[in-house]
């Protein structure tokens, strides 16, 4: 699947790498005990350390190490048993001290892959350059005064993991596909919500085009913070675009940093490459060096959940399911867990089908979540258990299932209630199909004269008048011994 | 009561202890000379009302049989340690008014041993001087004066108000801070003991960072006994300060055996440059002598990066320092000076709130860590600096502590050097290659030099071997009988 871009001179590629910023889920912050919950009163979640006071000193917090690791043997990444905290120095209003402490030569997780799920049911492999730690900054709030900003620390020293791919997103798809991926791998292994609108999880991306055929890289530009998948997508599409059109016509592409408009769909110069900051890095002289040992790192490695990829696999495997359903029921853990819950002992398929059927349509429509579904897995499983073992028809299963809905009752209190249940009887199968025949006897010899798929319209009138309940490969069979 | 003020920290420590006198006592009459002694301008803030308050609790505590290792006893705290609810300059205008809502982790040790603190002594602006010139409360005097020489001379620095208040009897002790000299070179100005701990042994956490790879307290006293019971009671482990070493704290006192025989000495040739004072050298030699006397044996050895200490040490603090000053930036707290922008109000604040020394120092370390420079001077630097600690390394393979001069001259007058930077950072051309190797290193007074003034001798231990430089330290003080009082102080 290569996506091309059409140029007045020949077509073209784009190359996209991403630096995503995955907030870690910790109770405290990377450096003080301050808390990190969201949405709490504005500089109610400060210590000192985070307000960059006098003589205070940054102390590591070892739960953001192990989900640092955590995440980086979820990436299969390399994990650097040594790692170093630097200082990124710059002034702004909401970087209390000055610097923020990050990792600069010296990451804490070094290369590795991240598997993208495409729509065709392929995979792409996407290589991670890094994965390193740091603090996060406070925020500026600007439109609460007329001529002052206001400064909210909270979010100061918050743990923040910086997630670098290597440039090998070749469309805004496989960008987008990669987002979900990497979100759905931090999900499992509880090292980030993944929550984009609340700011955990934020991204940049560098978008460089080429001709195609073209060997080597051409310049980027970098579009900081986009905050959604579908931004991320929009943005890459309209870089690139911008990027064509500028060497199509003589010029070149400067190096700079620019900001998406999701209003305009445009992105924008924010600076240039010479107003670039000199963040002066220098090995953090208040931390010694991370050291982790070995069985600390193994002793992650043997606590990991199963990942979304062999997930994957394994569903493909167990409940023979295609790559396509397979990967639809991965990406979130939560569903993945109702779907194995509906699938036990059934037809994976069938239950398959029900999950992304008729439940997700459902679940929409309800506007609830998969961790508070309008029907439990339990009796989602019940009511395939009723198809299977011949007590309802599919076509009633969805009648039942829309009345799950509604009441929250068991399928088969429902069945019960409502008379349901499939009839099997052949004597009064076999009454209904006489009526049938008796009132459509001018169809009957039609049939017999050669109009062979009147047999439909039989099928038919007799599930009509049983009122569905009619038992459908019963009907079948004793309507063509019939009709002779 | 003047009597009161005289006495050293373990002679008042057994006085309270035997009831001669009580901690309100003591306490008073410190409060009262440090009144009397407003002329030094030893201290920023004075906190009488608050020592008699402390006094009080002593002396319930010592009523009660629950004193602390410092119960009662007056100290002076250098005004670069966070004290809650007590104003907390670093001489710095930029820290106007600043009140800390927290205690240093070394004064909360202090306290919690049940000292007294009578006041926050002055020093150089963020600790960054050798002459105490460069605080904005301005210079300290030091209490000595040449003969027939009423000129007033500088006390050193950056622990200058500490190092005159202690040498003028205003606290039986004070704390000091030493980034690449600061307590060692005061200390030999003013005639006292002075004693940087190895990096590592006190607590960083609540005191105003200057360089944070280099910067380390440690007490400022009249006898080296006294020095070993207030480093037991600044140091220890502390989960506050990553760089803090987690070992426990020594008995120093009774480390003072008075037994030095068979120890080794080492004389560094490379502290003997072309130039040397002649008294320098003179009163080195007589250090010599005098351990050679008690039973140490000298030995002649070599520390060959000394030359490169200087300005690796010029590279290395500046560095550091650009960026822990970052901070004082008018956003939150201290100075602000109102500006058109944020940038305008930046400018405008640190323009105003730093003196020139901070500033130059500032410019440096941003210099030295900007993109095209870092590998030329920080990374050089810093390979330097493990050159200089493998000197010191490779020495104490063949001796136990290292005997130098502790600055090259005496106390100078005050205003002196102030136009020539280099001049001025040639004072720590002895203490500066210990402080970038972390090593403890401690200043003796060993004698008066042709004019009256003290002149300090300087020993150097291994890492964390505290004890036994503090045994040499106190043979050598022994030796030296140094009784000299400066102007002021009666005999």
């Amino acid at each position: 699947m290569s996506y091309l871009i059409q140029g007045e001179t020949g077509d073209w590629e784009v190359v996209i790498g991403l630096e995503v910023h995955a907030q870690v889920i910790s109770k405290a912050k990377l450096f003080s005990g301050a808390a990190t919950d969201f949405g709490a009163e504005p500089n109610t979640q400060v210590s000192p350390v985070d307000a960059g006071m006098p003589g205070m000193l940054p102390v590591i917090n070892e739960t953001c190490v192990e989900q640092a690791v955590r995440t980086g043997l979820g990436l299969k990444a390399a994990i650097n048993l040594t790692s170093v905290f630097a200082r990124k120095n710059y002034f702004y209003a909401d970087l209390p001290q000055g610097y923020q402490i990050s990792q600069y030569e010296a990451p804490i997780v070094g290369e590795g892959t991240i598997l993208l799920d495409l729509p065709d049911g392929s995979t792409r492999a996407v290589g991670i350059e890094r994965l390193h730690l740091e603090q996060d900054a406070g925020k500026s709030l600007h439109d609460q005064h007329p001529s002052k900003s206001y400064i909210d620390l909270n979010r100061s020293g918050v743990a923040l993991m910086e997630i670098v791919s290597k440039p090998d997103m070749r469309s805004p798809e496989e960008a987008g596909a990669y987002l979900k991926k990497l979100r759905s791998i931090l999900r499992y292994l509880g090292t980030c919500d993944g929550n984009m609108e609340e700011g955990s999880m934020r991204c940049d991306c560098n978008v460089s085009v080429r001709p195609v055929g073209e060997a080597g890289y051409r310049t980027r530009c970098e579009i900081k913070n986009v905050n959604s998948v579908r931004f991320v997508m929009q943005a890459i599409e309209y870089e690139a675009r911008r990027h064509i059109d500028v060497y199509e016509e003589g010029g070149t592409i400067q190096q700079e940093t620019r900001l998406f408009d999701s209003a305009k769909g445009e992105t924008r110069s924010m600076r240039s490459k010479e107003h670039a900051h000199d963040y002066r890095y220098f090995p953090d002289p208040d931390l010694l060096p991370l050291v982790l040992s070995p069985d600390f790192v193994a002793n992650i490695e043997a606590s990991l959940p199963e990942l979304p990829d062999e997930k994957k696999e394994r569903f493909m495997r167990d409940f023979a399911l295609s790559p396509y359903d397979a990967g639809v029921l991965v990406a979130d853990k939560a569903t993945a867990d109702f779907f194995e819950t509906v699938a036990r002992g059934r037809d994976a398929k069938m239950a398959a089908n029900w999950v992304t059927g008729d439940f997700f349509a459902a679940l929409n429509r309800s506007g609830r979540s998969i961790e508070d579904p309008p029907v439990t897995a339990a009796n989602l499983g019940g009511l395939i258990d009723l198809i299977a073992d011949n007590t309802i028809s599919g076509r009633i299963a969805k009648e039942v299932f829309e009345l799950m809905l509604e009441t929250g009752k068991p399928p088969a209190v429902i069945v019960e209630e409502k008379g349901l249940k499939q009839v099997t009887d052949t004597g009064a199968i076999e009454g209904v199909i006489d009526t049938v025949l008796a009132q459509n006897a001018d169809k009957v010899a039609e049939y017999k004269s050669g109009k062979d798929k009147l047999f439909g319209f039989f099928v038919g009138q007799v599930m009509k008048a049983s009122q569905g309940k009619a038992n459908p490969a019963l009907v079948n069979e004793l309507l063509k011994a019939k009709l002779g | 009561m003047t009597a009161l003020t005289r006495l050293t920290i373990a002679e008042a420590r057994d006085g309270l202890a035997r009831g001669d006198f009580t901690a309100m006592e003591l306490t008073e009459a410190h409060n009262r000379a440090v009144e009397a002694a407003r002329g030094l301008n030893a201290f920023i803030t004075e906190t009488p009302e608050l020592a008699m308050e402390q006094a009080a609790a002593s002396h319930e505590r010592i009523r009660t049989g629950r004193a602390g290792a410092l119960e009662g006893l007056p100290l002076a705290i250098k005004d670069l340690f966070c004290t809650e609810g007590v104003l907390t300059t670093a001489a710095s205008h930029i820290l106007d008014g600043f009140v800390p809502p927290y205690e240093s982790t070394v004064t909360a040790n202090l306290k919690k041993a049940g000292a007294v603190m009578v006041g926050k002594t002055n020093l150089d602006e963020f600790a960054m001087g050798s002459s105490n010139m460069t605080s904005h409360y301005g210079g300290v005097e030091n209490p000595w004066r040449k003969r027939g020489d009423n000129r007033p001379l500088v006390p050193g620095g950056s622990s200058g108000g500490s190092a005159a208040a202690v040498a003028a009897r205003l606290g039986l002790g004070a704390t000091g801070t030493d980034t690449g000299g600061s307590i060692r070179q005061p200390a030999a100005f003013c005639g006292i003991v002075g004693l940087k701990p190895t990096y590592g042994r006190c607590s960083r956490w609540g005191i105003v960072a200057f360089a944070s790879s280099l910067d380390q307290a440690g007490p400022m006293t009249r006898t080296v006994r006294d020095a070993a019971i207030m480093l037991g009671a600044m140091a220890g482990h502390d989960p506050k300060d990553s760089t803090s070493a987690p070992l426990p704290v020594p008995d120093f006192e009774k480390a003072l055996s008075g037994d030095i025989r068979g120890l080794k000495v080492g004389i560094p040739r490379e502290y003997r440059p072309e130039g040397l004072a002649e008294e320098i050298a003179a009163v080195w030699e007589r250090g010599i002598a005098w351990l050679k006397d008690a039973g140490a044996e000298p030995v002649e050895i070599s520390l060959p990066h000394t030359k490169y200490a200087l300005p690796t040490y010029y590279i290395v603090a500046p560095a550091e320092a650009s960026s822990n000053l970052a901070r004082y930036d008018g956003v939150r707290y201290g100075l602000r000076v109102e500006g058109a922008t944020l940038d305008d109000m930046y400018r405008k604040t640190r323009a105003a709130g730093f003196g020139a020394e901070v500033k130059r120092r500032v410019l440096i370390g941003t210099y030295v860590l900007s993109a095209g420079y870092y590998d030329a001077y920080y990374a050089k630097a810093q390979k330097l600096r493990t050159l200089i600690a493998g000197d010191f390394k490779t020495a104490f393979e063949s001796v136990d502590v290292i005997l130098t001069p502790t600055a090259p001259s005496a106390a100078f007058p005050l205003g002196e050097k102030m136009d020539d930077p280099i001049t001025m950072y040639l004072n720590d051309v002895f203490t500066v290659p210990t402080s970038l190797a972390g090593l403890p290193g401690i200043s003796v007074p060993a004698g008066l030099n042709g004019e009256g003034l003290p002149l300090g001798l300087q020993l150097i231990g291994r890492p964390f071997d505290e004890e036994t430089l503090l045994r040499v330290a106190d043979v050598m003080e022994k030796a030296a009988e140094f009784k000299a009082l400066p102007a002021g102080v009666e005999a």
